[in-house]
């Protein structure tokens, strides 16, 4: 990546933005002092809702474009409740209807085909540009389909969804649930970190439990794990010995959890220990950064975006920001809480550069909610503080629901979680 | 290559310039606070941007500007005092929660007080 970068791409990053204003060397750089303050939004999720609509709340003087295809927008966050039966698909729905009414956000229903940094413009696929003195790239995830041998996007939206992506993808898992017969087998594959929302696939197991406990008690439950150990470890397992003995199996690297190929002809897994075949297949594979920010040359190797964590200014490229799942932000999980947490850390720091000051140290929190059954709640709760290498987790702070919680405090972090949804939605798009 | 060791320079000194600038205007944001506690909306854009940044956290559990629409409780329409003595019991374990303590515990009392300073001055603004 860096060796495109031009003499000119190079001055220009030394002059903008961020790096210019807060050095106090150059006083007059172009995005940092623009006589426009116009602002692109490439994503409507946690991560860019939250942007657009911070930004119009902290400085209504600022012009905000938010560009996402979709009309309705499905959480991640709850869809495995509603694998589970506790949720229906309309409840994780959100527009944009108040974000375009109340904070006049201009939404543009349009997919974004590239990002001009030297013209400063974004490209739609209906043919028009969108001009911005700062771009927020919010892209979420894409998947690396062909880490494994068999698996292919026509084969997630046939056989094997992922469902790591609400919506189409969901609605289709749940519907092989339904229809699974009583002691079927249903696999989970869980990808190695890093990858979206760490407790999901764990909450994933426990909510289709619950549902086959009720509907299908011969079934199973059993996660491919290409890891050692997972989110929240010690209380899910606890939970699932309480909750549904003998149901949820979870198999680890080591016992030979790691998916190396698939078949989707005939529903079955390769793993080194063998082929084992499944009733439902939930691969959820590999992820980077969402494909704009491939594409728009935003990643490093890993596949995510390296940024600055004062504003979450890209470093590879200056007044573009990059928040949310693609960004690299440190010890900060990829959940949607950190996401939207990460969005109004970006409108507050591009608030303070359209007005040449230098933006405010960011607060930084996270909080994961996991539901292992509809009164059976637990929790991990990270803040977290910038230190001379990055975003680090403050000690003494954040950590899990105690292993020795009671009913009563499951109860509780159960009634909270859902509390947390409600309000967390109506704070983006609300 | 060549340009990539620069472009980290420039990012470590933003870096250094934010975290001196965070520690060392604390005093300063607390007057700035209690001052302008007549023109909140002044305040929100201008004098406090660090109790500002703290307290954008707090909506993602309390809804936008601390108005809950579901069983956490409304930080909204509380007094400073109020707040800052639930964070303080919070913090120090006195006060029994879920989830609060291990928030709290991520702050100093300083940060915890211009938080309850924020929305005691919202919600005086808005009766």
């Amino acid at each position: 990546m860096s060796n495109t970068l031009s003499r000119r791409d190079f001055s220009k990053l030394l002059l903008s933005g961020v790096a210019g204003s807060a050095l106090g060397l150059f006083g007059t750089s172009k995005s940092a002092f623009a006589s426009t303050k116009r602002v692109v939004v490439i994503g409507g999720g946690f991560g860019g809702a939250t942007a657009a609509k911070y930004l119009r709340k902290l400085d209504p003087s600022i012009h905000v474009t938010l560009v996402e295809p979709k009309a309705v927008y499905y959480t991640c966050p709850l869809s495995n409740w509603v694998l589970g039966g506790l949720k229906t698909m309309d409840d994780i729905a959100h527009t944009y209807a108040v974000l375009k009414g109340k904070y006049q956000v201009n939404i543009v229903p349009e997919v974004v085909i590239g990002i001009d940094m030297v013209k400063n413009t974004v490209k739609l696929k209906n043919g028009k540009t969108l001009g911005y003195d700062r771009l927020i790239v919010a892209p979420g995830i894409d998947f690396k389909y062909d880490a494994i041998e068999g698996y292919s996007e026509s084969v997630a939206n046939s056989q094997m969804p992922h469902a790591w992506q609400a919506g189409s993808q969901t609605t289709l898992l749940q519907k092989q649930l339904l229809d699974m017969k009583n002691g079927g087998r249903v696999f989970i594959c869980a990808p190695a970190n890093p990858f979206r929302c760490p407790p999901g696939p764990y909450e994933r197991a426990s909510l289709i439990a619950a549902y086959l406990k009720a509907a299908k008690p011969l079934s199973k439950v059993i996660i491919l794990d290409a890891k050692d150990k997972f989110s929240k470890q010690g209380l899910f397992k606890k939970g699932w010995d309480r909750l549904y003995p003998g149901m949820i199996e979870w198999r680890s690297v080591a016992l030979g959890g790691k998916v190396l190929k698939v078949d989707a002809g005939a529903m079955t897994i390769t793993t080194e220990l063998g082929v084992e075949k499944g009733d439902v297949i939930n691969l959820i594979p590999p992820q980077r950064a969402g494909k704009i920010a491939v594409d728009a040359a935003l990643t490093d190797a890993t596949g995510w975006c390296p940024i600055n964590p004062v504003s979450f200014e890209s470093t590879l490229h200056p007044g573009i920001h990059v928040i949310g799942d693609a960004s690299l932000a440190g010890a900060m999980p990829k959940s949607g809480f950190a996401a939207s947490s990460q969005g109004k850390v970006a409108a507050a720091a591009i608030v303070r550069l359209f007005q040449g000051k230098v933006p405010a140290a960011p607060s930084l929190v996270n909080t994961c909610y996991s539901l292992l059954a509809a009164d059976y709640g637990v929790s991990v709760a990270g803040v977290y503080k910038l230190a001379v290498d990055g975003i680090v987790e403050i000690k003494g702070a954040g950590g899990l629901t105690p292993l020795d919680a009671d009913d009563n405090q499951l109860r509780q972090e159960a009634m909270f979680a859902q509390g947390w949804y409600q309000n967390i939605s109506q704070d983006i798009w609300g | 290559m060549a340009v990539k060791p620069e472009i980290r320079l420039t990012a470590s000194a933003l870096i250094f310039a934010v975290i001196a600038a965070g520690s060392s205007a604390l005093p300063g944001d607390c007057r700035a606070s209690s001052n302008s506690a007549k023109n909140a909306t002044a305040r929100q854009s201008e004098s406090s941007p660090r109790g500002q940044i703290l307290a954008l956290s707090c909506a993602s559990c309390h809804g936008t500007d601390g108005k809950s629409s579901s069983v956490i409780p409304t930080i909204n329409g509380r007094s400073v005092e109020y707040i800052e003595t639930a964070l303080k019991g919070y913090k120090s374990g006195d006060r029994p929660s879920t989830v609060m303590a291990r928030h709290a515990k991520g702050y100093t009392d300083e940060e915890l007080r211009l938080i309850s300073e924020y929305f005691g001055t919202l919600s005086t603004t808005n009766k």
